[in-house]
């Protein structure tokens, strides 16, 4: 089941589209990522979820419900730029933030000390905002976001601005929520965290959906069949050895000890490969050489560029 | 709805708890108070008698200069140069030198040497006496009867009692004066208030947005409510602090009054300064005016016949209703604006009409009824503080009332929704140079 779905989003500005129909769908229960390069339409969308701006067109649907302001009790939303009341205390601007979020004060009071006990906090409580690093501010804003135990959590660029400590406890913290039950929509350009965090991914640029699906189909999609051989022996004998299974690639050696990227050619598999080289050559490794997330990022973006630029030309 | 309530909440007891308010709702009385209280209090600080030496050259005025509580007056047979000479080896304050040929136009040359400056009471004194003196001197030299020049001035001296009668045919006594300082006072409020609340408003929606705590917030609540939420609690911290200002001034007043000016009768400072006053004119046309009955005294009765629950209740109206005409356009402008220096271009066209309808309100005074005063008092933009001015006169009828609150009532949800159009599109865009006509832009964009 989809925990949102977003039907034929369209969102024009006077100058330009933020948003051409695009289409997702997000399980429940999972991470999904929402990657693209800067000024592609990530934050106009996450802005069209939470119901800060309406599309000119399309449709959202929680949990097959149309979107309301009902579910707006159901998104926690971190966004990219963030901030909180510099004049007001800690505890008290949490309080209110929850009671935005349609929580009873002493409900949420009791869920807050919980989570500042968690992240080591409570002392800060009756602190001015103003007062707190900017560390301990983004735990702040954290917390303030997944108090109301959101079913759908919303964090635009969440790794962006955090120090490693703090980000690998929000990363944990995501984990957690998963496993609780919670659905994650994260954009972010960093694409290690999207490779050990995501489950379903969707790439836009230029205000269109270029590609979605799972992480792991995606990756298995863009596969190059490259495949890396360690092994000790003779370069020369090991190039031989290939025939018309592959062509050699990027190779280097040291002493005995060679390594070797291997492009298979069409029509052969990894098997008539290893079996070819088994003979000539002493083998430590064999692996299939799969591409990062950030390789097909990079390939699909400046593909989508290219094309964009040239069908500016023929304009 | 109960969000609503929560961001008024939040914005109410956020201003109220901040030092500068409490400060200022404290020191707002005690400086109003203390304007008030203190001047008539240093005046009846006894002050030390002041010795004045006369040198009379013309001897008209030997021993018959009026002895006063804080002048005494000495007339030693000395010559103007040997009471310089040893002016310092005296106690005197102050010699007062009468040339010989005063009643020949030598008044002028009458000379008032001190060591140190006398009290402007003592100063008004000698020379409110003297120059009496001296015009009756001249009348009885010329065989004018004083006393006839006198009655004379009696009888024809009046001030003209007007009088207004209203529908059911009553007399009602009016008092201009009264009615400009109401309506003054009223206006002034009501300007005030706009402008300093107002501005509040404005630097409140800047601050989410430089703190970019807003988009948090939109994302909970509509950004109508948030704009809303803010010039609704910032009317309650306004109302709050004016009421808490009456209070104590009224409270403050009285208790000073009571520890400060307890042995002081009333009666005997208005007689001290309306002697002044004449004598700072010498105007011998109100000379005989010193008699009258207390003004004090009349003054409160005017004020009894103007219908102040009324106007009161119009005052509240128009309070609230104008500022929160303006305040969404304050509002407005602080979400355009990335920072209070770029709000200029944006705050000057709002002021306008507001320190415009400052600016005739002498004119309204002047003539409650014309047609300027009538077509501001209609127009939202103008009517609060033009409105206002001409109600304490008592000449707008119902129809006109009714018709400036309604066209207010309309200003306000116009401006508001204008307001609100431009608000939620600016208040998440950033780095953005605005301009007029991008303002212009933003009410057509959808939601």
């Amino acid at each position: 089941m989809n925990i949102l779905s977003a039907k034929n989003i369209v969102k024009k500005y006077a100058s330009h589209t933020a948003l051409d129909d695009v289409s997702l769908d997000i399980p429940t229960q999972s991470i999904f990522g929402l990657l693209g390069p800067n000024g592609a339409g990530k934050t106009s969308l996450i802005r069209i979820i939470n119901q800060i701006t309406g599309p000119d067109s399309g449709e959202i649907f929680f949990e097959n419900e149309k979107l309301s302001p009902k579910h707006v009790e159901q998104i926690g939303y971190l966004p990219e730029e963030r901030g909180l009341y510099k004049k007001m205390e800690v505890g008290e601007q949490a309080l209110y933030l929850a009671q935005l979020k349609g929580m009873k004060k002493a409900e949420a009071k009791k869920k807050l000390k919980y989570w500042f006990e968690k992240f080591e906090m409570d002392a800060w409580w009756n602190k001015k905002v103003e007062e707190l690093s900017k560390g301990m501010q983004q735990k702040v804003q954290f917390i303030v976001t997944v108090m109301h135990e959101p079913k759908l959590l919303i964090l635009d660029e969440p790794f962006s601005g955090f120090d490693p400590i703090n980000a690998n406890l929000i990363k944990n913290e995501i984990l957690n929520l998963k496993k609780q039950g919670s659905t994650i929509l994260f954009s972010t350009h960093n694409m290690g965290s999207v490779e050990e965090l995501c489950d379903n991914i969707a790439l836009i640029n230029r205000s269109k959906k270029i590609v979605d699906g799972s992480v792991k189909d995606i990756r298995k999609e863009h596969k190059s069949n490259v495949i890396e051989i360690e092994f000790t022996g003779n370069m020369m004998g090991f190039t031989n050895s290939l025939w018309t299974y592959g062509k050699l690639g990027e190779h280097s050696a040291e002493g005995e000890m060679c390594k070797a990227q291997i492009q298979l050619t069409p029509g052969s598999t990894s098997n008539q490969l290893l079996s070819s080289v088994l003979s000539a050559v002493e083998i430590h490794s064999f692996k299939e050489v799969m591409p990062s997330m950030n390789d097909i990022f990079i390939k699909k973006v400046s593909e989508g560029n290219a094309i964009g630029t040239q069908s500016n030309f023929t304009e | 709805m109960n969000k609503i309530l929560l961001i008024i909440k939040r914005e109410y007891l956020s201003r109220v708890k901040k030092k500068s308010f409490i400060l200022m709702t404290i020191l707002g009385p005690i400086l109003m108070v203390g304007i008030m209280i203190v001047p008539i209090w240093l005046s009846t600080q006894k002050t030390e008698k002041q010795k004045i030496e006369v040198i009379d050259e013309s001897f008209l005025f030997t021993d018959l200069i009026p002895e006063k509580d804080i002048v005494h007056f000495d007339y030693p047979p000395i010559t103007i140069q040997q009471a310089r000479d040893g002016f310092f080896d005296t106690d005197y304050d102050a010699i007062l030198w009468i040339p010989k040929n005063v009643l020949n136009g030598g008044q002028k040359g009458i000379n008032l040497i001190y060591k140190k400056q006398l009290s402007n009471s003592a100063q008004q004194h000698i020379q409110y006496s003297i120059s009496k003196m001296l015009y009756e001197v001249m009348l009885a030299k010329n065989n004018v009867n004083v006393n006839l020049i006198k009655d004379a001035k009696d009888k024809s001296t009046f001030t003209m009692i007007t009088t207004q009668v209203d529908e059911t045919g009553k007399d009602k006594k009016t008092n201009r004066g009264l009615y400009m300082g109401i309506g003054l006072v009223a206006a002034i409020m009501i300007y005030i208030f706009i402008f300093m609340y107002g501005v509040q408003v404005m630097r409140g929606v800047m601050e989410e947005k430089t703190s970019r705590i807003v988009e948090v917030i939109l994302s909970s609540v509509k950004p109508f409510q948030l704009m809303m939420g803010k010039i609704v609690g910032v009317a309650l911290v306004g109302l709050t602090q004016f009421l808490l200002w009456v209070i104590l001034s009224t409270t403050l007043y009285t208790v000073a009054v009571a520890t400060f000016l307890k042995d002081i009768d009333m009666k005997q400072i208005q007689a001290k300064e309306e002697v002044i006053k004449i004598g700072e004119n010498l105007d011998f046309e109100k000379m005989g005016k010193i008699e009258e009955p207390n003004e004090m005294t009349q003054l409160w009765n005017d004020f009894k016949q103007v219908d102040m629950p009324f106007i009161t209740l119009c005052f509240l109206f128009y309070f609230l209703a104008g500022y929160l005409m303006y305040s969404a356009m304050f509002a407005a402008i602080g979400a355009a604006v990335d920072s209070e220096a770029d709000t200029n271009q944006f705050m000057l066209p709002i002021t306008i009409p507001l320190i415009f309808s400052f600016g005739i309100a002498q004119t309204v005074m002047q003539d409650p009824e014309g047609s300027l005063a009538v077509w501001f008092s209609m127009i939202p933009l103008t009517s609060p503080v033009v409105m206002m001015v001409r109600l304490p006169f008592g000449g707008v009828s119902a129809l006109e009332i009714a018709l400036s609150m309604g066209l207010l009532v309309l200003g306000f949800l116009f401006t508001t929704w204008l307001a609100a159009r431009i608000y939620r599109t600016g208040i998440l865009m950033y780095g953005k140079k605005v301009s007029w006509k991008e303002l212009g832009k933003w009410l057509f964009y959808k939601g």
